[in-house]
């Protein structure tokens, strides 16, 4: 053997205490640095490992993070969707208004100055008067019901004044009375106040945002569990690998990271897959919900889920998977001892 | 330094593996440990790895009394071990690189370390050529060759070689346990269980015979004596 190559080999074999004890006296700092850098790299190695695993079995991998997806995806598009009904709905909320439906003999002049007449009251902050022929002419073109409505004689429609009532006024009592009162004047066939369907429209929406807190509850458990179970079979997949690693010194916190960050991968991916249906579904609705604005003659755009809500989708499917993965490995590592 | 002092193991089914054991193996020293089947080979060498703790007593080992190393010190306790096995256990799935540089990763060595430790070890184990090859397409002599660098990639104070050649032939056996010699000549203290106690003759070294958790005999001690004074010296 020659003498330059049994030199190296002296060196691997040196027995590691020795090796410590010929080592300078490295000062506090440089050895925290040092313990620094190595838990940086140990992490660097896991993170791209558990990446790796994923282009390893891109198929298992993709369906996992799609259940994930849909899972993520369903309470938050209901989210979404509840925001966007809230949003609408509290468009409404501050133009509370009457609307008067004047008798048939009332032509056009007669109903102008009694709009005019009305805004002297004091409990009515502005009225606007709404020709029976503008009236029809706009629900021609909006309806789509044009020809059915050309079909007809005569106008259908009577002459209509909007109400809004003078707004430190809006308590109950106060707009009931209002409403008695336009309602006994003879000009006016029947005077309509939205209150009713808008307070069971309230009732209604908080019924629905409790049933989405259930039901997004019920998904984030799910969610848990198919992590959880995912992590748990490549912990036994890989149990040769963590016995080997438990005996040659591997810390349970090196052990577990790999799952860890694979936890955090589907999470993640199953975020962007959420975030991509919903993004889809989005695109998807917009151009009928633009339609069915356009006919309530509102510029309303479907809200989408912006940067922020974004970015909450996607942490909160990484917060599950870390968390559905360590209760995995929590639970499972344990069972596994070395040798 | 390895030194039991009446160790007793006792497994949690009642099963008493060893009984009231003395031993004192000197660091640097190489020793084969044989006897019969149940004769407590493994378990001595699983306590001295901490992989069970035993019963009674005290081990001592490298001036660390294992009463004293709780349990979340055993990984950096096992750092300063090397494990070769029979069933040799590489990972299937890994490179031939990926599973001798295993304790360097779990030790935080960085990449080019890891390069060079592993390249020194598998040319040790003339294996060089096959870095990138995995276990399935190597013969079984290989992959304990492998086996053999993943346990002394690391530098291990301590080598424990539990029946590492069991799955041999003679010839290979005997290279294999030579290459052993060639870690201990360089101050690795190095335990091997085996069953083949024709071989073991024949390698002139320390020899302790178990038989039903007990010592039966000690051969060969002159070996250790050497070993004590490189020890001092
Ligand atoms: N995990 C265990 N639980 C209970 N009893 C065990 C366990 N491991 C070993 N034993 C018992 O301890 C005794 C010694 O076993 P050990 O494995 O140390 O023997 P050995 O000398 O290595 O045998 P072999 O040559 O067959 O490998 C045996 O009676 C065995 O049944
Ligand atoms: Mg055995």
């Amino acid at each position: 053997m020659p003498e330059r190559q049994w030199k190296n080999k002296r060196r691997l074999m040196k027995p590691v205490n020795k090796r410590k004890n010929t080592r300078p006296n490295t000062s506090f700092k440089s050895e925290l640095k040092r313990r620094f850098d190595m838990w940086l790299l140990q992490h660097l190695q896991a993170f791209i490992f558990s990446l790796g695993q994923f282009a390893k079995y891109p198929l298992s991998s993709l369906l996992t993070s799609a259940v994930i997806g849909i899972s993520l995806a369903l309470p938050a598009s209901f989210y979404m969707l509840f925001d966007n009904v809230r949003f609408v709905s509290s468009s409404w909320d501050g133009s509370v208004q009457v609307t008067l439906f004047l008798q048939t003999e009332i032509n056009d002049e007669q109903a102008a100055t009694f709009a005019n007449k009305l805004k002297d009251n004091k409990n009515i902050n502005e009225t606007t008067f709404i020709k029976r022929a503008d009236a029809l002419a706009e629900y021609q073109k909006l309806s789509g019901f044009a020809d059915a409505l050309n079909a007809l004689d005569e106008n259908p429609l009577p002459n209509v004044i909007l109400v809004k009532p003078e707004l430190n006024n809006i308590n109950e009592s106060d707009t009931e009375a209002l409403i008695k009162e336009l309602e006994a004047m003879p000009e006016v066939d029947a005077a309509q106040y939205d209150s009713q369907w808008f307070k069971r429209l309230l009732y209604l929406l908080d019924i629905v945002n409790r049933v989405i807190i259930i039901l997004s509850t019920l998904l984030a458990v799910g969610v848990l569990l198919i992590i959880g179970n995912t992590i748990r079979l490549s912990i036994y997949n890989r149990r040769a690998e963590i016995e080997i690693t438990k005996l040659f010194g591997g810390t349970d916190s090196f052990i577990q990271r790999p799952f860890l960050y694979s936890g955090l991968w589907y999470g993640a991916f199953g975020g962007i897959i959420a975030w991509l249906l919903i993004g889809i579904s989005m695109q998807l609705l917009r151009g009928p919900v633009k339609q069915l604005a356009n006919l309530y003659a509102s510029d309303f755009q479907l809200i989408g889920l912006g940067f922020f809500n974004s970015l909450l989708l996607v942490g909160t499917g990484i917060a599950l998977g870390l968390f559905g993965s360590w209760i995995s490995v929590k639970r499972h590592l344990r069972d596994i001892d070395p040798v | 330094m390895i030194r039991f002092t009446n160790v007793n193991m006792t497994y949690a089914d009642g099963n008493e593996a060893l009984r009231n054991l003395n031993l004192h193996i000197a660091q640097g020293a190489m020793v084969y440990i044989t006897g019969r089947s149940g004769a407590g080979k493994s378990t001595l060498l699983r306590l001295i790895a901490l992989i069970d703790r035993h019963t009674r007593g005290q081990i001592i080992i490298n001036g660390q009394n294992l009463d004293r190393v709780r349990n979340n010190r055993i990984p950096l306790f096992r750092r300063h071990i090397g494990f070769m096995f029979q069933d040799h256990r590489l990972l299937q799935d890994r490179t031939v690189f990926d599973n001798v540089g295993l304790p360097l990763v779990i030790a935080g060595y960085r990449h080019q370390e890891i390069r060079k430790r592993v390249q020194a070890a598998l040319d040790k184990v003339s294996l060089l050529p096959k870095i990138n090859s995995y276990p399935m397409s190597l013969s079984g002599g290989e992959q304990q060759r492998v086996g053999v660098a993943r346990a002394v990639v690391h530098r291990p104070a301590i080598l424990l070689a539990d029946e590492p050649t069991g799955n041999l032939d003679p010839a290979l056996s005997w290279d294999t346990m030579k290459l052993f010699e060639q870690f201990n000549q360089v101050g690795v203290t190095v335990l091997i269980a085996s069953h083949d106690l024709d071989m073991i003759k024949r390698l002139q070294k320390r020899i302790i015979t178990l038989k039903s958790g007990r010592i039966l005999t000690h051969a060969g001690t002159p070996m250790e004596k050497q070993a004590q004074t490189n020890e001092t010296g």
